[in-house]
């Protein structure tokens, strides 16, 4: 299951989705605002997406996680729109036999989702000013 | 033949429009597209050598060709999570 939405992700929902009796191994990964990139203060982001192109991408990603670790469930939710400093950006949730696939699967997916998802994220730095983060092309760091 | 190329984040800004038309020879190649965007958009020359070119929703290399039937993006560097 993945999903876009600009509404709060409602965790715990998605962490029971993956419960299954084969597994007995749930990893949920959280992605938060943080307030500090550097010495720059944030005050909140803004998420915007290549929406159709995103849920493809994370379809695939979906996909390319259950064919490795077959056994269990993945369910991926990114928020799109204002986020203020900790609430929950991005909601990756996998569950499998046992433990250590468990995290390793969810890394696997949260670490995909980051490198090839078209997801942007903007700074509202506490100064005022706002700033599109796009690693690699700017000075701010990802 | 005349292309529609979508824009976001920080190209978006830099263009002050969500989609650009830019007008690109037959059998023009991602890489002649990134050209003609730069000629049309000087703001975007800094970027558009970071930013990946989607054709149709997929990630497409340097030597595809496009279509006009294409639906093409720019996307510039991903910062999701």
């Amino acid at each position: 299951m993945i999903q876009l939405t600009r509404e709060p992700i409602d965790y715990h929902e998605l962490t029971e989705k993956v419960i299954r009796p084969s597994c007995g191994a749930v990893v949920t990964f959280l992605g938060t605002v943080r307030d500090l990139t550097g010495d720059e203060v944030t005050v909140a982001l803004d998420y915007e997406a290549y929406g159709s192109m995103a849920e493809k991408k994370m379809a695939e990603i979906e996909a390319d996680t259950r064919a490795r670790w077959p056994d269990g469930e993945i369910a991926m939710v990114h928020r799109l729109g204002h986020l203020n400093v900790g609430e929950v950006s991005v909601a990756v949730a996998v569950s499998c036999p046992h433990r250590a696939q468990a995290f390793d699967a969810c890394r696997h997916a949260i670490d995909r989702l980051k490198e090839l998802v078209p997801i942007w994220k903007k700074e509202n730095w506490a100064d005022g000013k706002t700033e599109w983060v796009h690693p690699g092309s700017v000075a701010t760091p990802g | 033949m005349i292309v529609r190329v979508r824009l976001f984040a920080r190209c978006r800004d830099l263009a002050g429009a969500d989609s650009v038309v830019v007008e690109v020879d037959e059998a023009c190649r991602v890489s002649d597209l990134r050209l003609a965007l730069g000629d049309k958009l000087p703001a975007l020359r800094e970027l558009l050598p970071k930013c990946a070119v989607a054709l149709n929703e997929e990630f497409a290399k340097d030597d595809a060709v496009l279509s006009i039937t294409d639906e093409i993006a720019m996307i510039p560097p991903v910062s999701g999570g």
